[in-house]
């Protein structure tokens, strides 16, 4: 028998001086393969067509879904109705500006973390187009890859302990960028470098270490260990 | 009236439009990019299985080179793309490739040394050089007679997008995220930029600039079922259509990925079969062979995606709830393999299948991929018919793919037309063409039509179900303008078409608001996104032939006497129905001219000038040796590109010496 499932939506404009934040509560019978896009998109063509959420691949490979469902964040496309119970509770990720019900600014975020962190490679100079590549080991190829793997979905920064607290801390996004940077020797800054943008409250020495965004990352990205290993290394260089 | 200026106005986020905007912001031009979501989250982030480069690095590389990198281009092309830009692009791949390896793009590389593969359902040693360790390694993908294909595990497109997008933020470009382009501005002769929706206040901006760039993607959303992101609902091409006056190119050839997994259309990478991986059947037998004796799983996309329908249409698909689909096999490349390099894929298979592609087999189906057609440019990405109107990467046709799009030369075209159509952008703003001469009446007049026009859709006056309105067009795009097309369907869909356009424009509406309100925007794309379709379909009625993806099962012959030409569209202001004229493609200056693709038996109408052309290039062939001199001799195309841009690209077994050789 197909169950009755019900999505209790938090819903809220922000733009509308009269909107109240609240919980919408929308029926549906679930499907086969059901996920929390097809849920979603569902209940928007079949219920209210003024629901605010965000998808874009579907596929959990674009980090545009990321929410809190039933007290966790996660990505709704790749999250199956069957893995929750008849009553699912989706609520926007906390820490973002609010664009309306389940849709948040992680964009924004994401952008003035990278402008402050500088998390782009550092150039020792311009490529020479015509000529054979710069070699690199394999497997650091493939150590920085795995690094890189980020999504900038936000559930890290949702998850964390610090960010509820601190406006300005980078996140474990932050600090995972970072380290992929500082792995990458086409990047040409020293340790002092990263220590000038990450050496501080806002970013390796604020992290509390409770590892909220290392249990809820949808990539499984390393970041317990990245984090601790930064925070060693940034230690030493702010002695030295 | 707010109106933002800018020297160039980049509409689309991905990697197309922002290594355009790189090069412009290069060459000291003030750009702005407008993109629909934050620009990592844009559809090039969902390439999976690698760009196309000829460096020639891995063993199973060696020899490859530009020649062999654009005849495989033109052959995958069916011959429809145009052998000047697919020149352009063959010489410009490994640049590209480079300059992303310098940015940051972690390529997999060489190990030297033994190693294993599986080719042909086979185990097999390959032996990598000592001098090759290290550098960019390729795997094999479908049409090319070389591994050439550059990854980065299965997530290409996401390490692309993510270090393209980190320079451009290491570079100060503005993007302006969560906005949307509903109309360009133009006088009929020359495109001043764009009239732009913020998707959060819904507040209507005036962009205007020296140049615009269209490079919103493809049109893929317009069927049901699409391996493509939400978001690609070829509102560009709209934009450009219905200007009226710029015209779109070959909007009919689409192409179908052979491995989107059933039912949810998500892709999973050609690479599984570069990689060994295998067709199998509701029997567990393997059948491509049957079909493509020579390529067997490795033909062309088109190839494979119609040799299993075929296979399927003779009973052999697997039934499902969701209709039949075949078997893709990749448990023979292993545990170790996959973990490694097919990771996206485990990933797919795990969350949408909940099966694990090391022990299962993964049901797929073809699936909407690709829009060959687009925004027709000139191989500098401009619209001849609109000045300052420019538009690269899959929204453009300027014409690289023809009728067939190689696996691998997506990513690297967005890259290699941003290298490119950037400079001919800045080239032209800083010429006296690029002047900026918009009057703000102007401006205002467009942006006063958009408000008017979504005031009125907004109060939704009327009866019509917009969501049952778009399931009728994805599903009859699915059913009739799919693999197999035919006359008298095409005919129908046609007609259905523009019935839902006429009722398109009067929606009932639920709410009314102008700001956030997925309601309002997916009403107002509604007939634009049917508009798209009409072209689509009108191209595909009229052309009598099959060629590429295009496969007309009352015309199964390429038909090059009457068709070797490309589609033309347009959209008069204020007419019910697109324009469709043709543009031939001139023999008599193709370096390779029209020949057999390899594929099934021959079935072609030769066109008059094809043998004549085969002759003088034999001829040639025969008189010079040298690859370079031969090439020059038989199409010149390098005065073509910037000049920056000249220079050979070196491999392992053709150095270049000294700088001064480099520039030859």
């Amino acid at each position: 028998m197909t169950r009755r499932l019900t999505l209790s939506v938090f819903r809220h404009n922000p733009r509308d001086p009269a909107s109240v934040p609240r919980q919408d509560r929308f029926v549906l019978g679930e499907t086969a393969g059901m996920t929390l896009f097809i849920a979603l998109n569902r209940v928007r063509d079949e219920q209210d067509p003024s629901l605010n959420f965000d998808f874009v691949c579907r596929a959990g490979v674009c980090g545009s879904c990321a929410m809190v469902i039933n007290g966790r964040p996660g990505l709704a496309c790749r999250t199956q109705t069957k893995d929750l119970p008849d009553e699912i509770h989706l609520y926007p990720l906390p820490n973002f500006e609010l664009i309306g019900d389940l849709s948040v600014n992680t964009g924004k975020w994401m952008r003035g973390m990278s402008e402050r962190l500088e998390a782009w490679t550092h150039l020792a100079g311009e490529p020479e187009h015509d000529r054979l590549e710069t070699p690199m080991e394999p497997e650091l190829a493939e150590a920085i890859y795995e690094l890189d793997r980020c999504i900038e979905c936000g559930c890290c920064v949702a998850a964390c302990g610090t960010a509820r607290m601190r406006e300005d801390f980078v996140g474990a996004v932050g600090m995972n960028k970072l380290a992929r940077f500082r792995l990458d020797p086409r990047d040409m800054r020293s340790d002092a470098a990263f220590y000038q943008v990450v050496g501080d409250d806002s970013g390796v020495f604020g992290c509390m270490a409770l590892l909220g965004c290392h249990d809820v990352c949808p990539k499984a990205l390393p970041l317990q260990t990245q984090i601790a290993y930064l925070r060693r290394v940034m230690a030493r260089t702010g002695i030295l | 009236m707010k109106i933002i200026y800018s020297d160039v106005l980049v509409i689309g986020g991905g990697l197309a439009g922002l290594r355009t905007a790189i090069a412009t912001k290069r060459r000291g031009l003030d750009t702005l990019i407008l993109s629909l979501v934050p620009a990592k989250r844009s559809h090039s982030v969902a390439a999976q299985g690698g760009m196309q480069a000829s460096l020639a690095n891995a063993a199973k590389g060696r020899g490859d080179n530009e020649d062999v990198h654009f005849e495989d281009t033109v052959r995958g092309s069916d011959w429809g793309c145009d052998q000047l830009v697919a020149r352009m692009f063959a010489h410009m791949a490994p640049k590209a490739a480079r300059e992303l390896a310098a940015w940051g793009v972690p390529w997999n590389r060489v190990r030297a040394g033994a190693h294993e593969a599986v080719i042909n359902g086979e185990r097999v040693s390959l032996d990598e050089r000592a001098e090759a360790h290290g550098l960019i390694t390729a795997r094999d993908f479908g049409g090319t007679k070389k591994w050439r294909t550059c990854y980065t595990s299965d997530g290409t497109g996401h390490a692309m997008l993510y270090t393209v997008s980190d320079r451009a933020i290491a570079e100060s470009i503005p993007v302006h995220e969560r906005r949307e382009a509903l109309a360009l501005i133009h006088d009929g002769h020359r495109c001043h930029g764009a009239v732009v929706r913020d998707l959060v206040s819904g507040e209507l901006t005036a962009y205007l600039a020296r140049a615009t760039v269209v490079a919103t993607g493809g049109y893929g959303r317009i069927w049901g079922v699409s391996t493509n992101a939400l978001i690609n609902e070829g509102m560009g091409a709209a934009l450009a259509l219905e200007t009226g006056v710029a015209r779109l190119g070959n909007m009919e050839a689409v192409q179908f990925h052979p491995t989107a997994i059933v039912p949810a259309g998500i892709l999973v990478t050609e690479g599984c079969r570069g990689d060994g991986g295998l067709l199998r059947d509701t029997d567990g037998y393997r059948f491509m062979p049957d079909y493509e004796p020579e390529k067997k799983e490795l033909a062309s996309r088109d190839v494979v995606s119609r040799r299993m329908a075929e296979h399927m249409r003779k009973g052999k698909g697997v039934k499902s709830p969701y209709g039949e689909h075949l078997w893709l096999d990749i448990t023979v490349l292993g545990a170790a393999h996959i973990d490694k390099n097919l990771r996206e894929v485990k990933d797919i298979c795990h969350y949408f299948l909940g099966i694990d592609p090391a022990k299962d087999t993964i049901p797929v189906r073809p699936t909407q991929h690709y829009s060959m057609g687009g925004v027709r440019t000139d191989h500098r990405g401009e619209s001849p018919w609109l000045g300052g109107l420019f538009s690269c990467g899959e929204a453009a046709c300027w014409d690289l793919h023809g009728f067939n799009r190689l696996g691998g030369n997506s990513v690297a075209e967005t890259v290699v037309s941003g290298m490119l159509i950037g400079e001919y952008v800045a080239d032209f703003c800083q010429s006296d063409a690029g002047d900026l001469t918009v009057s703000t009446a102007l401006a205002r007049e467009f942006l006063a039509r958009e408000v008017a026009h979504l005031r009125a859709i907004a109060a939704g006056r009327g009866n019509e179900d917009g969501v049952a309105i778009r399931r009728r067009m994805e599903a009859i795009m699915t059913d009739s303008v799919g693999l197999f097309r035919n006359g008298p369907h095409l005919e129908a869909t046609v007609g259905e078409l523009a019935e839902l356009l006429v009722r398109s424009q009067r929606l009932a509406m639920r709410g009314h608001r102008l700001d956030a309100n997925p309601e309002l925007v997916a009403a107002y794309r509604l007939p634009r996104m049917l508009k798209i379709a009409l072209t689509v379909a009108m191209g595909a009625l009229a052309r009598t032939e099959s060629r590429g993806a295009h496969a007309r099962e009352d015309f199964p012959a390429r038909n090059d006497r009457d068709w070797l030409k490309r589609t033309l569209v347009r959209w008069p202001e204020g007419e019910g129905a697109p324009a469709l004229d043709y543009e031939p493609l001139d023999i008599t200056g193709m370096e390779l001219p029209p020949g057999v693709r390899g594929y099934g038996a021959k079935n072609i109408v030769d066109h008059p000038d094809s043998a004549c052309r085969q002759g003088e290039v034999d001829e040639a062939r025969a008189a010079i040796a040298d690859r370079h001199k031969l090439q020059a001799a038989l199409m010149p195309f390098r005065q073509l590109l910037p000049e920056r841009y000249r220079g050979r690209n070196e491999r392992l077994d053709e150095p270049l010496g000294a700088r001064s050789e480099a520039r030859q």
